[in-house]
Order: C-alpha cells, then structure tokens, then sequence
C-alpha cells in the first residue's frame, strides 16, 4: 500500500531485544497484507480475483473475512462504502488498513505489551500510556499545510483515522452520484479500535457535509457495542470552519 | 447541497421577515398611533373568506394561490409551494401559509424518506453540532492524524473509475 508505518512500544518490562522481535512480526505481517491485497500488484491474490484467475469462494480466509467485513460495511453506510468498483472488480483498501493496524495491534498485546501505539499512514491505534505515563497525544494535522495541527487529542485504547483530500485536483467521489464531495477538507474519527474510525471516516467523509450527522448517530448506537467509548467525528470543510459531534467535546 | 442550502437559507430568511413584519406591527402601534393599531388588530383577526386551496403537486416555481381578503402585512394571503430543492438525499419540497400578511405555517411535502439511511440521516441532522474556525495548536504530539495521498488509495480508484463511468 506503500505507506509508512510507525509503531513504538514503552513497556518498561520488555527488553530492547524483545522489542525487535515483535515490531519485525509486525512489519512481516503488514508486508503479508500489501501482497495479498494490493491492488497495484500483479501477482496478490486480489489481482487474481479481479482477472477472474481465483474464484472468491477459493480466496483465503483472510481475504473471505475482509470480503464480508467490506459487505457489512457498505450495509451500514448505505452503500457509501463500496469496495466494488463500477467496473465489477474489488478494491478492499479503504478496509483492510484499519483492518490490519487492528490486527497488528493484537499482535503485539499478545506478546504482553500494554503501551504502544500503531500508526500506518495517519491511522493510529493507540494503547496504554506514552513514555511519560500520559495518554497518548495525537495531532489531527491541517488540510492545508502539512507542518500543522490544529487539534489534539489525548488518546489510550482507541483508534483515530482521518479521510481527506489533501493535494489539489485528488478529489473523491461520491459512489452514488459520482458527483466530486470536495465540500469536506478531512473528517476524522475516534473509535473504539482503528478498525471502525477508519471504515467509518471513509464513508463519512464520501457523504460529505452528512457525514458528521451519519457519525453523529453512530456514536448514539455505538457505545454499547464499543463498551462505552463512543464514536466522535472532527470534520473540516472547504472554509476552514470544523464541525464536531456532540460527544467530542 | 448548495440548492439545499439556499432553499433552506430563503425559508429561514421569509420566515424571519415575516416574525419581523410582525413585531414591527406590534411594537411601533401602540406607541405611534394607538387607535389605529387598535383598529387594524380586529381587522386582521376577521375571517378570512375561503381558506388556500393545497397544492401538494410540484411545481417549479412559487404558485401563489390568490386568496380574496384584504392583508395588512407584506405578503399576500395564500400558499405558495417553493421548488423542489435537491437536499442530496432527495427532494425538499416545502409549502408556505400565509394569513394576515405574515407566515403563518410551512408544510413540508418532499422530505428525503425513501431510504432507511435518509431518514437516520435527517433525524439525527437535527441537534446543532458545535462549528469552531480551525486554528494551529501549539502542543507537543506523539503523533500526527491525517490522509495521506496513499490512504486514498479506495477513493482515488473509485474517482477514476466513476470519471471514466461518467464518460
């Protein structure tokens, strides 16, 4: 997906040498996740899936789960959220990056660590505490300039992913009017896992300006399933005016 | 969103002056010219011949329905249905009343309902979110939120291909 991925771990019991062996085991599993679902390479199994070279039902159980993670989704947003191109074939990236920072996550609390942080891209599952005992700090960085932030929040646990256009003339599209939703600079979410910030900042942010509403509800019936963290949503639009959900504040 | 917008701009603006014309009546009557205030009041209140006939069809352009009395605010009585505005999510349609020269009531006859998400949606558009300008914050991070031009990679193809289903 070529992206950058930084992950830190500051547990005080594991040793430098124990930490390079888990943060290896995650790099591993990220590079197993670009080659099976890229669809920039010809030889992952998505590609093969879109030529018509691997029938679905014989895909992996990992691509078999991300494909009914992707159908839930488009359910739940009202098919805002679509991996299946016009074309017919599949597109899973909106999904499995958070999908796989959650999962990269896992991995490492199974290994005991309690404080640390994964960050691919700008989507960030956070854990525990930072080195200095404090929750995590995350930036929400300006749409405008990339040196800047203009919010920060004080993270332990949850996820935060920010869907956005950021270079001129890449605007997204809205899947069902094909109409460009260039009304919302970026809109970030706070989740209880990255998993959901990232699938739902996706779609969120292809409703444009309904999205903070879509979000809005979200957190009213989220936050039992998510055992009480709710969902926020942060969306700047073209006027630099930022709109937030209740819970945010 | 942006028809949406200004219809939505020019409900708020008609039912505005309307509740304005109305104070204004009010406030500068008694105090001017008591008797004729006094006079006027009644005169509003009579009633008024056969009440607007509904028009629930949609029309393009404001229909106003004539009404025979006599109005002593701005507009004239009746109902005027407004154009069907694009809300995104489908059509509002709204419909004004008018009696005594003020806006008296606004129906609603398109509303965005044909889908569950629609109906969420505009539900839950309801409670006012909280709007702040952006500002640069000075604080230390750990790390930084935002797209990258990689993290695009499901909207950038599903732009292409929409830009080529569009063709």
């Amino acid at each position: 997906m070529g992206m950058p991925v930084t992950v830190e771990i500051v547990d005080a019991a594991a040793t430098s040498g124990e930490t390079d062996t888990i943060i290896r085991e995650v790099f591993d599993y990220f590079k197993y996740i670009d080659e099976k679902f890229s669809t920039y390479k010809t030889t992952s199994e998505i590609t093969a899936i879109n030529d018509g070279r691997l029938a679905s039902n014989k895909a992996s159980n990992d691509m078999k789960t991300v494909f009914a993670l992707a159908e839930e989704t488009r359910l739940l947003t009202d098919g805002y959220f679509d991996i299946k191109r016009p074309d017919g074939t599949y597109d899973p990236s909106g999904l499995v990056k958070g999908w796989a920072i959650w999962n990269a996550a896992k991995l490492i609390a199974a290994h005991g660590c309690k404080h640390f942080y994964v960050d691919a891209g700008g989507d960030i599952q956070t854990s525990g505490m930072n080195a200095e005992g404090k929750k995590w700090a995350v930036g929400i960085k300006n749409p405008w300039n990339e040196a800047e932030n203009v919010k920060v929040v004080y993270l332990s646990g949850e996820g935060i992913a920010t869907s956005g256009t950021y270079i001129r003339g890449d605007h997204i599209y809205n899947p069902k009017t094909g109409v460009a939703a260039d009304d919302i600079a970026s809109m970030t979410v706070i989740g209880p896992n990255i998993y959901e910030a990232d699938r739902l900042a996706t779609a969120a942010f292809a409703m444009g300006k309904n999205g903070i509403a879509f979000l809005e509800r979200r957190a009213g019936e989220g936050a039992n399933s998510s055992g009480g963290k709710s969902i926020r949503g942060y969306m700047i639009d073209k006027n630099k005016i930022a709109t937030m959900t209740t819970q945010w504040q | 969103m942006k028809k949406y917008a200004i219809s939505f701009f020019l409900v708020i603006a008609f039912a505005f002056y309307a509740v304005l014309n109305n104070q204004s009546s009010i406030d500068v009557g008694p105090a001017a010219n008591g008797p004729v205030a006094a006079n006027t009041g009644p005169a509003a209140n009579t009633p008024t011949g056969p009440a607007p006939t509904p028009t629930p069809t949609p029309s393009p352009t404001p229909t106003p329905t004539p009404a025979p009395t006599q109005s002593t605010g701005l507009y004239k009585n009746g109902s005027y249905v407004g154009s069907a505005a694009d809300a995104y999510y489908g059509n509002v349609q709204v419909k004004a009343i008018v009696q005594n020269g003020a806006l008296s009531n606004i129906q609603i006859l398109q509303y965005p309902s044909d889908r569950g998400t629609s109906v969420r949606i505009n539900s839950n558009a309801l409670p006012q979110l909280v709007q702040e300008a952006i500002q640069a914050q000075s604080a230390n991070v750990n790390m930084v939120s935002g797209a990258t031009e990689s993290s695009g990679a499901f909207q950038q193809s599903l732009a292409s291909a929409l830009a080529q289903a569009k063709a």
